[in-house]
């Protein structure tokens, strides 16, 4: 808005007597005269006069003075006077110098002043801005100025945001000449944002060309945007479900080589966050240039830490209820809450701060999408972590006894595979996965007892939904789930998709009982 | 046919019995007197006869079908929600907002009328027969399109949950109109009878009492005819009973149907003896919590279900009064314990022999030679 | 080395399958047990390799009393099982199904002997193939040749040739007769198609309801006898 005064101030500029002459401009502050001080304001920023800023700030800032033969002196911190215009110390009687005031007219000039200088001023950035700004304004008194400014200009991105700004003002300008018009449009179509768009549609009585080029922009920028929305709710549904895919994963192993639902596998997920919390606390207090790693250092830690507690459920508590499904269903949900009761007394009820490092803030604007650094980080993490597991049960020994045991457990005792040993080593590898997912968890969510309470139903429904077939189906289960909560979100909301997300999961298992990806016979018979 | 024996007789005597002896202590002896019966006491006792009729309906279809439904305090809670919205209503007026019609959260939401669905709440007759249909249709829709594609084990328990799941998330919304995360409370009367009064508490205990022995002795009814042979044929050993020519489909749907709506009259007598309803009542901790007390008690005997209930939710008050930390460990460890010393239950304890019917088919099953 | 089952019960739940049954396998011999379905030939090979517990009697292995020792670890004494049904690992290949069978080898131990190809050559070619897609007797040759990874001592097979192509019933009969005249293991096998079986074994037992009827000599025996036993 200054910025149009000022501009408006440019405008009617040839009103006032004095013109053009610096110096002229400048014996007005002296004067007295608020009128003609507010036009000399105006004058010297249109000039570009060097010494514009110096008397702006000073006037702002109750510095400039006035000797009594004119001359404009400047106070600084330690009482000394310096000469506005030489910029030479002057020795000045406290008594003979005027301080210089503003009234309204010459602070909305200064104000105005200020903006406009702006498009001139020596750091790109102000520059820009100052540029994006009359680009929203769209006021056509800017023209003339952003005409003379982007000719002086020499940045690549700040001429083309003064560029825009020009085409903004000449798309609202009634008389502007069409074919300048339709160039503008163009323009403003090429800068492809919902302002852009916004412009497009309200130009004052388009003639028929320019009203059709501003429709086709429109179509086309919705278009654009569209797509990048799309591909918003993508990465975020694909974060979701890299998310779910790691908390679930080892959930699906266990079902499948031992038919049991662990209901305390969210604690192992909540377990990983707190071994994150403790890590950092620990390098906080002792070593915090390592805070950095302390996710890095927390990822094996969690493993080994959930892994090993669940190797102790598994041969302290399910191996007693083998064969009984449900009731190993219903043993671990009391261990759940043992250990979330456990966990409240050690650390407490609330709310565990846990940071995260520089290298994982931040994010990486792309096109139209914002990629925060976290997210993408987590989402790189289940890849690596899922293909680390495809290759464990394709390549290793271990993996080749756990396929076997999940795909006929008689038989594969049959050949010697002891298989309460592979019970215990997928239970803990599962868990320890697990815990994995808690480090990458306590980077989004809140670390609290109740976490594993948060993940556990979408952990069951990836599995439910995705079959113990093979881990491909955990991964489509978990990516599809995460993708298709996101797409409901805006129809939605996020409480009303999840429940959407239910409800079709409920209806999916009736067409496919097993999942996904079944695997026919087996444990899932209870 | 019922054979009319003691088995079948004794318990909801001893019930309704229980419950008279509670009424009389608390209306005959003086205040000062030891053998008077608090008031707190019986309101407590009804709440946890509710409860029994939650775990009665539980282990119909969990002790005698094998379905483990995670989610059954749903049809508890939606009873428990029916009955709430006609106890709303009987507010009118004497609401902070003193509007006729509508119930206080609703004023505050900015609402002008009643949404459709309350319509017919401010019936008694209408609120009871919601409080028994609302469930029941539910788990016609939930069961028939679970069993007809034979979801079984622990893929249905898992559903199970994740529908009970979803409706604590619908209900906790605030513009789903049921008082969201509030709930419905500050209850006046209930068909006319102050809640707060003494006489309305010990009617509602009594009433509950006579709810809980009419639904056991239809249990038993259901349990002992050919209808629950079938049913433990099911449970035992489906695709036989399947290829012997009948449909385990119907006859479960038929005692899930049935359980979800003895579920839901206990969530009717609930509610107004603890005068409030709201959306934690539908989280899948309930649900699992009601799987312990038949757990506890013994699962397959009806009996054992109302046993377990009682003690487990009595242990529930005395430690979360006493010792409130120690309670999940309790509960914890309570499931773990049961289902490792105690897989048949309390009752079991005192019986003669194990009836083999009930024993947990091994996971090798049999192949003919 | 030898097989000894000594009056062994067997009972699923309530209803009894196996009564009294006794039993021995010698090294160097195939014994075979026959009879009509459901007379509890199946029941008595779980018995063997502990995948179903006994309720009465005992049974010795190499002179071991392996009555509560797990399916593993019999596995780990030398036992191979080669089921009816094959019970092939579907999901798992070829190669795969075959590997399982180290898991009782000594670490250097764990190669696929060149042998087992020559008994099974149709093997060689499948290796990358899933094992649920392969026909009927390819799978039998597979649960054969996985068995034998294991350099068994006692090999159970339950009817090996049930729905078979002849030709390779040819093939399997003529493995068995050449792993019997080894003379390295003991063959223990359960078939109701008496010609293949009368050729093979050195002794037969016939069961009937749970218990066996007639035993002996593959030469002493009453053939008509024992295929009365066995029509239907």
């Amino acid at each position: 808005m200054r910025l149009v005064l000022f501009l408006i101030g440019l405008v009617l500029l040839p009103a006032f007597a004095r013109a053009g002459d610096p110096s002229n401009a400048y014996s007005a502050f002296a004067s007295g005269d608020y009128d003609a001080m507010a036009a000399a304001v105006t004058e010297l920023a249109a000039a570009a006069d060097p010494h514009a800023g110096a008397v702006i700030a000073a006037l702002q800032a109750g510095r400039l003075y006035a000797t009594e033969d004119g001359a404009l002196l400047i106070r600084g911190d330690d009482g000394n006077y310096t000469d506005l215009l030489s910029g030479k110390p002057v020795a000045a009687d406290e008594d003979t110098v005027k301080k210089i005031r503003m009234n309204n007219a010459v602070r909305r000039a200064v104000e105005a002043a200020e903006g406009g200088l702006q498009l001139f001023a020596a750091d790109p950035a102000t520059r820009r801005a100052a540029a994006e700004t009359l680009f929203k304004s769209h006021d056509t008194a800017a023209l003339s100025a952003l005409t003379r400014a982007r000719a002086k200009e020499r940045d690549p991105s700040v001429a083309e945001a003064m560029a825009e700004a020009e085409a903004a003002a000449i798309v609202m300008s009634p008389d502007a000449p069409e074919a300048a018009k339709l160039h503008a449009v163009a323009v403003i179509r090429a800068r492809g944002d919902l302002e852009a768009s916004a412009l497009l549609a309200s130009i004052p009585s388009p003639t028929p060309a320019v009203a059709a080029a501003a429709h086709n922009g429109i179509v086309a920028i919705q278009r654009v945007l569209q797509l990048w929305d799309v591909a918003e709710s993508v990465f975020y549904g694909l974060s979701l479900g890299s998310v779910l895919l790691l908390a679930a994963i080892g959930l699906a192993i266990t079902f499948g080589v031992m038919g049991v639902i662990n209901m305390a596998h969210g604690e192992m997920v909540m377990i990983g966050a707190y071994v994150t919390f403790v890590v950092q606390e620990i390098i906080r207090a002792h070593a915090p240039g390592l805070f950095g790693a302390s996710v890095v250092i927390a990822v094996p830690l969690a493993f080994i830490v959930a892994g090993a507690i669940g190797i102790a459920i598994e041969r302290g508590l399910i191996r007693f209820l083998y064969g009984r499904p449900l009731e190993t269903l219903l043993a671990t949900w009391g261990l759940s809450l043992v250990l979330q009761q456990a966990v409240r007394s050690i650390f407490g009820p609330t709310n565990r701060d846990v940071g995260t490092p520089s290298w994982m803030s931040g994010a990486l604007p792309l096109g139209g999408l914002t990629i925060t650094l976290n997210r993408l980080t987590i989402i790189l993490f289940a890849l690596a972590v899922f293909a680390a597991l495809m290759a464990l049960l394709r390549y290793t020994s271990l993996g080749l006894k756990m396929r076997a045991v999940t795909q006929n457990r008689a038989m594969a005792a049959a050949m010697g595979i002891r298989t309460p040993w592979i019970d215990a080593l997928t239970f803990g590898l599962g868990s320890g996965v697990a815990g994995m997912a808690g480090v990458a968890l306590s980077q989004i969510d809140n670390v609290s007892p109740n976490l594993g309470q948060g993940y556990i139903i979408d952990s069951f429904m990836v599995v439910v939904f995705g079959g113990v077939g093979n881990l491909w189906g955990t991964a489509l289960g978990a990516l599809l789930l995460g993708i298709v909560n996101k797409f409901l979100e805006p129809f939605a909301g996020a409480v009303l998709g999840k429940i959407a997300v239910l409800v079709l999961v409920i209806l999916f298992i009736q067409r496919r009982p097993r999942g996904l990806f079944p695997l026919k016979g087996r444990a899932a018979e209870a | 046919m019922m054979r009319v024996s003691f088995a079948t007789l004794a318990p909801p005597a001893l019930v309704l019995g229980c419950a008279v002896l509670l009424v009389l202590g608390n209306v005959v002896p003086a205040a000062s007197s030891p053998f008077h019966v608090p008031i707190f006491a019986v309101s407590l006792t009804g709440k946890y006869l509710a409860y029994a009729i939650l775990a009665l309906a539980l282990d119909l279809v969990w002790g005698y079908v094998g379905i483990l439904s995670l989610g059954h305090a749903a049809f508890f809670a939606l009873g428990s929600y029916a009955m709430g919205m006609y106890l709303m209503r009987e507010i009118g007026r004497r609401g902070v907002y003193g509007n006729a019609t509508l119930p206080d959260f609703m004023v505050f939401l900015n609402w002008t009328k009643l949404p459709w669905y309350w319509y017919g709440f401010d019936h008694f007759a209408f609120a009871t027969l919601m409080a028994l249909v609302v469930p029941g249709l539910l788990a016609l829709v939930f069961g028939f399109l679970a069993f007809r594609s034979r979801v079984s084990g622990v893929y249905l328990s898992i559903i199970t949950q994740a529908l009970t799941f979803a409706l604590l998330l619908a209900f906790f919304r605030n513009n789903m109109g049921f008082g969201g995360n509030n709930g419905l409370t500050d209850f006046k009367d209930i068909a006319g009878f102050p809640l707060q009064a003494d006489s309305t508490r010990n009617g509602l205990l009594l009433a509950t009492a006579l709810a809980l022995a009419l639904a056991f002795l239809l249990a038993r009814f259901v349990v002992l005819s050919r209808l629950g042979k079938i049913l433990i044929a099911v449970r035992d050993a489906e695709s036989r009973t399947r290829f012997l020519g009948y449909r385990p489909e119907s006859y479960k749907l038929f005692v899930f149907v049935l359980s979800a709506v003895i579920a839901g009259i206990g969530g009717a007598l609930y509610v107004p003896q603890v005068g409030i309803i709201n959306p934690s009542e539908f989280s899948p901790a309930n649900s699992i919590e009601a799987v312990i007390w038949v757990a506890v008690g013994g699962r397959g005997t009806l009996t054992g279900a109302i046993i377990g209930a009682v003690l487990v939710n009595l242990g529930k008050t005395y430690f979360t009064s006493a010792l409130p930390d120690f309670w999940l460990y309790a509960l914890g460890g309570l499931f773990i314990l049961t289902t490792l010393f105690l897989p048949r239950g309390l009752v079991r304890l005192f019986e003669a022999k194990p009836v083999a019917a009930l024993s947990e088919v091994p996971a090798t099953k049999a192949r003919a030679a | 080395m030898m097989l000894e089952i000594a009056d062994v019960d067997l009972h699923y739940g309530a209803a009894i399958a196996l009564r009294s049954v006794s039993l021995q396998a010698t090294r160097g011999e195939v014994t075979c047990l026959l009879g009509r379905n459901g007379v509890g030939k199946t029941s008595l090979l779980r018995a063997v390799i502990g995948a179903h517990p006994v309720t009465r009697g005992a049974i010795r292995w190499e002179g071991e009393d392996i009555t509560r020792l797990a399916t593993y670890d019999r596995a780990r004494r030398g036992i191979a099982y080669v089921p009816q049904g094959r019970d092939i690992f579907p999901l798992l290949t070829v190669a795969e199904n075959l590997e399982t069978g180290f898991a009782v080898l000594a670490r250097g131990a764990r190669r696929v002997p060149d042998e087992i190809f020559d008994l099974f050559p149709v093997l060689k070619t499948m290796l990358r193939r899933r094992g649920g897609d392969l026909s009927g007797g390819q799978q039998q040759q597979l649960a054969i040749a996985r068995a034998l990874i294991t350099r068994p001592r006692l090999l159970v097979l339950d009817e090996p040739t049930e729905g078979i192509q002849p030709s390779v019933i040819k093939d399997i009969g003529r493995v068995i007769r050449l792993l019997r005249s080894r003379g390295e293991m003991a063959i223990l096998l359960v078939e109701q198609y008496f010609d293949f079986a009368r050729d093979l074994s050195q002794s037969i037992a016939v069961m009937e309801r749970g218990a066996i009827v007639l035993a002996g000599r593959a030469e002493e025996l009453d053939h008509a006898d024992v295929r009365r036993r066995l029509s239907v």
